[in-house]
């Protein structure tokens, strides 16, 4: 976990930053996402580092643009670069994002060996975000945006997207 | 020098970008929904790579270059792609078969340009190698599902293997340009890569019975924009907004 990595001591910059999402993941704040890279205010002036999670997320468009606006309207004249390195992990997720995940449908990434295990050989071991169970099963490797996998539980039969441990 | 880096980068983004645009054209074509979903993710991985080569391509061009002015206003000439990306959707084993030889040759090409001297060519890997790993994991597990399945689809990845394994002689052909890389130590050294990927596609095809053609083909002019005749009609299509209406943006 990489908690906590940006300071921002501007405390309406930190407040309007904490209220975008992903727009594929509207639950999920882009600080508690972790692709906040740095925030550096001079003056008038403020230049936000925004890392992609996956390099074709579509939603980074958006993403970016949401923070020019959100800046601007806060009186600054906003800049945003994208920076690929370090390039983005799931663990820059924050333990609350992880938890808003899983309040959402979405399961969070399992730590690594655990990934591939239930990804690879088929191990049941992501837990239903509905009735947390264990007895889950793939469905597809890839699901509705690139960061998720398709599963479906064999207790409650729901179907859920586990989002992929990136490493 | 800067437009051999340049060149270098035009190499590594057609790669993606031809790939990328053959499997985009089976969105709503896969077999079942899950492989296409599966499909038109990994296209959409090999455009984000696309967007960061070109965006470094357009910096280093200088001048009123822009990634979509790399991308859509080339002459076929200019595109240096390979010729095995650019072969077509024959049918499921082919778009499987095309894939798994890609990317046999495109993970241990990552690995190396991970520690590239060149700092935005060592990002970029960082940042795709991951992706790239889950794609060849995807195209290697249906290589041994269609060679080990029936005597039908063992059949036809066998074909598809007979058509597509001699175009990646090509791959490990080296031009002036991958030379002069590989000795400033921006490049990959393809040596090494063919090495890996040797031991690769082997080890899956053993695993399944199938065997992979000894005669390599000659054609090996992509990196020079020399193409086959899919390229004109792919370009055409893929060009049609920016050639119809210059500078448009969405």
């Amino acid at each position: 976990m990489v908690e906590n990595a940006v300071h921002i001591e501007n405390e309406k910059v930190r407040k309007a930053l904490f209220e975008l999402s992903d727009p594929e993941i509207p639950v999920l704040s882009i600080m508690d996402m972790g692709i906040i890279r740095g925030v550096e205010i001079n003056g008038d002036k403020i230049n936000i580092k925004l890392t992609p999670t996956y390099s074709g997320c579509p939603a980074m468009d958006t993403i970016a643009t949401d923070i020019k606006l959100a800046l601007d309207n806060l009186g600054f004249i906003t800049d945003v670069d994208l920076v690929l390195s370090p390039a983005w992990s799931t663990d820059w997720i924050t333990e609350r994002g992880r938890q808003k995940l899983e309040e959402y449908g979405i399961a969070a990434p399992l730590e690594e060996s655990m990934d591939k295990r239930a990804l690879l050989h088929g191990e049941r071991l992501v837990k239903c975000t509905r009735c947390g169970s264990t007895n889950t099963k793939m469905i597809s490797q890839f699901g509705s945006t690139a960061c998720k996998a398709l599963f479906q539980c064999d207790d409650c039969l729901e179907p859920f997207d586990y989002f992929k441990c990136l490493k | 020098m800067k437009d051999q880096l340049y060149e270098y980068i035009l190499m590594l983004g057609d790669n993606a970008m031809i790939l990328g645009h053959r499997l985009s054209e089976l969105c709503g074509h896969g077999p079942n929904l899950e492989t296409d979903i599966a499909l038109t993710n990994i296209s959409l991985d090999l455009y984000g790579q696309v967007r960061s080569y070109f965006q470094y391509a357009a910096e280093l061009k200088g001048g009123d270059a822009t990634e979509d002015s790399i991308a859509f206003l080339r002459e076929e000439r200019e595109y240096r792609n390979v010729l095995l990306v650019e072969q077509a959707n024959t049918d499921f084993a082919y778009v499987i078969g095309r894939q798994f030889l890609f990317d046999a040759f495109h993970l241990p090409l990552l690995e190396q340009l991970c520690n590239s001297a060149d700092t935005q060519i060592q990002a970029i890997a960082q940042k795709s190698i991951k992706e790239i790993r889950y794609h060849h994991r995807f195209s290697s597990e249906w290589v041994k599902r269609l060679g080990g399945g029936t005597a039908e689809s063992h059949t036809r990845m066998q074909e598809a293997l007979n058509h597509l394994y001699p175009y990646t002689k090509e791959l490990f052909t080296e031009t002036e340009i991958e030379a002069a890389m590989r000795d400033n130590g921006k490049g990959a050294d393809l040596a090494l890569v063919k090495a890996a990927f040797d031991a690769s596609v082997e080890s899956v095809c053993n695993a399944v019975g199938l065997t992979l053609p000894e005669q390599m083909r000659n054609y090996d002019k992509g990196k020079y924009g020399i193409h086959s005749e899919h390229m004109g009609f792919m370009l055409s299509q893929l060009q049609y907004m920016q050639r119809a209406y210059p500078n448009m943006q969405w």
